[in-house]
């Protein structure tokens, strides 16, 4: 498909675009706008009944009896489930591939087994005919717990005599293999050089311990679902989630059904941002629709999603900086523990890859703890286990600029990865933008403004490595020249319209012509979910391959028409010419279209890939708060978000990915996190408490795009969606601190936190 | 010869602690056989959640990809995203 | 346990539903009448995904009972636009690529058309602070500003 220098031939001349650049209106906006757009929750089926969860008060608990007698003989109740009716899977089931996923853990965490790990944890469901009866016969089912003191953070975790949530984890990657069981699942290690010895070459070392909550994505609407078991075994799931491929695997594995037999259809997700990159109603839903012979709807309430799915880990970090008197850094150190939650699989191996990434290094070594504790299991959470890294990463950095009395973004510039550098996991970076966002960040017109009295200005870096992955995509064109466009791609931010765009310029016809649809898992080959940054990159190769395939079939029947060979067919804004001769008039994808029945039959493009060539990113950050020092109120008032985005395909979604990320970041710093009683219940289960950004608390966001192309793929893409979190937490702790002139390392900085360091200080 | 790195924790309960080794094959999973046969038990290992790097480029699906004859092999944890 | 019949002028035009005494006017916006435009967040009316107008007052319909609807005007995302012509809010909206995911984004319409029916000139503090009872997640609020100030705008026969 052309070589690496014809892409970036193509791209240098991106003037030449006449599709990609260009801002239009996404496919689906007029019915996201009018309402029409089907979410999760709005879809209702022919004989539907209401399905809800009984979930565990208990933060850490033995289950010792289930008996839903009572519930089962009210009037209207058509199924119950426990985890007795969900298959046994080996503890030793993992999907092996992409991440490793426990299928033992997945199905625990679906529906409890003989424990309960977490407040909120699922023990049984009941469908009814309407959620009142549902609510009402759950409330009848008896369980007889045996609470067990339950372990809420890391380093209660930790301790020595700990109560152990999980007979026989024993942690991984050390030598010797322990021999006690722990809460401590695995130990993972990043070296470069030799950090402890060059150290001793440094003329200033940093060194502090961070920590970081709990957060949730955050995503307005709830986990959704309806599941229909059809009397032959067939099943369809209508289901809100970031893969439909996913959610028919997993539900195939948790309730031991054959994939072929599901049929999963995604509905417009309304949020995700990894938090829907796993099932936990589809499971329930589906066995009890096979048990009542009814379809079944399940809605999470906003109590239920917080209380009980993934959140991302909190945890903390040490970060250790040693560097020369000129800036020049010689050594860096990492060490970190993160909550994974009821059962491991926290990101902090991937926290540990990040952190210095943005930095070049000789000598690093970073070293990751995955911890279990009595909170819901961790999911993803936009570019998992890097904002944390980089939050101790860049305070450290900041803390490194002060002490040496250089500017924090010269500080940065001084030591950057470029193209040749290698990586803290090992990796030579290929072409970066890293130094293009800190030179273009110290350019920019807010970092030169002036600050006034208790303001202060903090920049930070970030870097996320975007994946590739799975894409499918077909193409395919009407009898009147227009064209469909269908993946199998979720899409939660937009990706509809650049897949459209890009379509466009390979097909040469107007946006307006083509039509790109997300299908479901019969209509499309298969696609990994819609996640780390890859579906303008991934998805946007196949469409293009797929587009391409069809331009050579159009090509071939004009050929065919003309009687001449396909090599004398030249395709130009969707036009097909004959080169040699002026006797061949040259024909529009319409006439070509209306004649495909005479030159062989319907006129499609497909391509099944795994995308590879997945471009690095880097961002640079730049936040200016207010801190009142009688209420320990923080104020944001400037923010500028600098980002190398590869090729910006649809500039305007670009900027909002960007947008979007920032204010998590900020809320992440700010506000977020997760208030636990003594005994591990969640206090703050709704938005009034777990408190959000909202539009009166942010700035507008300023954007910077930088492209500087990825020679990877044939636009020049690099993903976007999630390297923007990644800087905020240091962005904002470092603004803080300098306009409180204390150092601030615990997060979030919410005011009372800010109102006691100050007084401790005074 | 490719050059290939292996994470610390894989090199210790695997190799002895050693993490570099200089391996010929055509692609990873010769490269993975070659090391199989020095260290039973490491292949079963490769295949739990790590992604392989070569001259720069990550792949989470690395079991055909080819290998030049002085490539650079990084195994490193999978990448996850949100 | 008889349901209660209910009557009210939806989105202009007269409209019957019966419901239990629990049921909210969201539920039974979206369950009993099929205008799921409005959208359940949290249902303890902190996120606004379903402001409606009632009575020409904003609220969240999670927060109302359908039985409080009797004899009253509700009006809901389904009835902001007339038939194909899209409202200025709406077509902003979409100029501005003022939504993602679009969760919340009726909801927003709908408050921000409240917004404009009381103050056609706000200001940019004015507009965070009347929206700041909408949640996004997604777009950090820039665009939706930029959506609604470009709105009020063609609304007052500026742009």
């Amino acid at each position: 498909m052309g070589n690496e220098k014809d892409h970036l031939e193509a791209i240098e001349g991106k003037e030449k675009f006449r599709y990609i650049g260009t801002s239009p209106i996404r496919p689906d906006g007029v019915d996201k706008v009018t309402g029409r757009a089907n979410f999760g929750a709005d879809f209702t089926a022919n004989g539907m009944i209401h399905g809800r969860v009984v979930r565990s008060p208990h933060a850490h608990a033995k289950i010792k009896s289930i008996n839903i007698e009572k519930a089962l003989k009210m009037k209207g109740v058509k199924a119950i489930v426990t985890g007795q009716d969900f298959p046994k899977i080996d503890p030793s089931d993992k999907v092996v591939g992409e991440v490793v996923v426990s299928f033992y853990d997945m199905s625990q965490n679906v529906i409890a087994r003989d424990k309960v790990f977490y407040d909120g944890h699922a023990v049984a469901a009941v469908a009814a005919t309407s959620i009142k009866i549902a609510e009402e016969a759950a409330a009848l089912i008896e369980i007889e717990y045996e609470v067990l003191p339950a372990v809420m953070t890391v380093i209660d975790a930790m301790k020595k005599n700990a109560p152990v949530l999980h007979k026989g984890m024993k942690t991984e990657g050390m030598d010797p293999v322990p021999k006690r069981s722990s809460n401590v699942a695995s130990r993972a290690e990043l070296k470069l050089g030799n950090a402890t010895e060059a150290f001793k070459d440094a003329d200033v070392i940093v060194e502090r311990d961070y920590t970081a909550q709990t957060v949730h994505q955050g995503y307005i609407e709830p986990h959704a679902c309806v599941a229909e078991v059809s009397a032959d075994g067939m099943a369809t799931i209508w289901s809100s989630s970031q893969g439909q491929f996913m959610v028919r695997a997993f539900v195939a594995k948790l309730c031991a059904m054959n994939a072929s037999k599901i049929k999963v259809i995604p509905s417009e997700i309304g949020g995700g941002f990894g938090g829907k990159t796993k099932v936990y109603l589809e499971p329930l839903a589906l066995l009890l629709s096979r048990q009542s012979g009814r379809p079944v709807k399940m809605v999470m309430t906003r109590e239920e999603v917080l209380r009980a799915t993934g959140p991302t880990s909190g945890g903390h970090a040490r970060a250790k900086i040693g560097a020369k008197k000129d800036g020049t850094l010689v050594a860096a150190e990492l060490e970190m523990e993160y909550e994974a939650g009821a059962f491991a699989g926290s990101p902090v191996k991937l926290g540990c890859m990040t952190g210095f990434a943005p930095y070049n290094l000789k000598h690093v070594s970073c070293i990751g703890w995955d911890v279990v504790v009595n909170r819901p299991q961790a999911a993803a959470y936009r570019a998992p286990g890097a904002p944390v890294a980089a939050f101790a990463v860049e305070s450290a950095m900041d803390e490194l600029a002060d002490t040496l009395g250089i500017d924090p973004l010269e500080l940065r510039i001084k030591n950057a990865a470029v193209e040749g550098t290698q990586a803290p996991y090992g990796v030579k970076f290929p072409k970066i933008g890293c130094l293009e966002t800190l030179r273009q960040a110290k350019a920019t017109e807010h970092y030169n403004m002036p600050l006034g009295p208790n303001q202060g200005r903090g920049v930070a870096s970030g870097f996320w490595f975007n994946i590739g992955g799975q894409s499918s995509a077909s193409v395919m064109v009407n009898p009147d020249g227009t064209v469909i466009v269908a993946t199998g791609s979720p899409d939660i931010g937009g990706s509809r319209a650049s897949m459209a765009l890009m379509a466009a310029e390979v097909l040469g016809i107007d946006y307006d012509n083509i039509k790109p649809l997300v299908a479901d898992t019969e209509s499309v080959p298969f696609s990994d979910l819609t996640g780390g940054s890859r579906v303008t990159f991934a998805t946007g190769k196949a469409v293009v391959e797929a587009a391409e395939d069809a331009v050579n079939d159009m090509k071939r029947r004009a050929a065919k028409v003309w009687d001449v060979d396909i090599d004398q067919v030249e395709w130009k804004d969707g036009i097909a010419t004959c080169i040699e001769t002026d006797i061949h008039k040259p024909m529009t994808i319409a006439e070509i279209a209306a004649m495909a029945g005479k030159t062989g039959g319907a006129i499609s493009g497909k391509a099944n890939i795994n995308a590879k060539g997945a471009g690095a990113a880097f961002a640079t950050h730049i936040c200016d708060v207010e801190v009142d020092p009688e209420t320990g109120y923080v104020q944001v008032l400037r923010y500028t978000a600098v980002q190398d985005v590869g090729t910006a395909i649809h500039p305007a979604y670009v900027e909002g990915q960007m947008q979007g990320g920032a204010v998590q970041g900020i809320g992440w710093a700010l506000n977020e996190e997760y208030v636990y009683s003594k005994d591990g219940q969640l206090q703050n289960t709704g938005f009034l408490d777990y408190r959000v950004p909202v539009a009166s608390d942010m700035p507008m966001i300023d954007t910077v795009i930088v492209e500087v192309p990825n020679p990877g793929h044939p636009y020049g893409v690099r993903g976007v969606g999630e390297v923007p979190i990644v800087p905020p937490l240091g962005a904002v702790a470092n603004a803080v601190s300098h306009a409180i002139g204390i150092r601030m390392a615990d997060l979030p900085m919410s005011p009372p936190k800010i109102l006691a360091t100050i007084d401790a200080a005074d | 010869m490719a050059k290939v790195t292996l994470p610390i924790e894989v090199a210790r309960s695997h190799c002895h602690g050693e993490r570099g080794h200089d391996v010929s094959g055509s692609d990873i999973r010769e490269i993975v056989k070659k090391l199989e046969l020095q260290f039973p038990g490491l292949r079963e290992r490769l295949n739990q959640g790590l992604a392989v790097a070569i001259d720069g480029e990550i792949f989470q699906d690395w079991l055909l990809q080819e290998v030049e004859t002085d490539s650079e092999v990084y195994f490193l944890p999978a990448i996850e995203g949100g | 346990m008889a349901k209660h019949h209910v009557e009210a002028i939806i989105n202009g035009d007269p409209a019957e539903f019966l419901c239990g005494t629990e049921q909210t006017l969201l539920d039974c916006l979206r369950d009993e009448l099929s205008l799921t435009g409005s959208k359940e967040g949290c249902s303890s009316g902190d996120c606004g995904a379903c402001s409606v107008m009632l009575d020409g007052r904003l609220v969240c319909a999670c927060l109302v009972l359908g039985v409080e609807v009797n004899g009253k005007k509700v009006e809901t995302i389904e009835g902001v636009a007339k038939g194909d012509d899209l409202h200025p809010l709406q077509k902003h909206f979409l100029q501005e690529a003022a939504l993602q995911c679009g969760i919340c984004t009726p909801g927003f319409i709908i408050a921000a058309k409240a917004l404009l029916k009381e103050n056609p000139h706000p200001t940019e503090t004015e507009i965070r602070y009347w929206l700041a009872g909408n949640l996004c997640r997604c777009t950090g609020y820039d665009k939706i500003i930029a959506a609604v100030q470009k709105a009020a705008a063609e609304m007052r026969g500026e742009s």
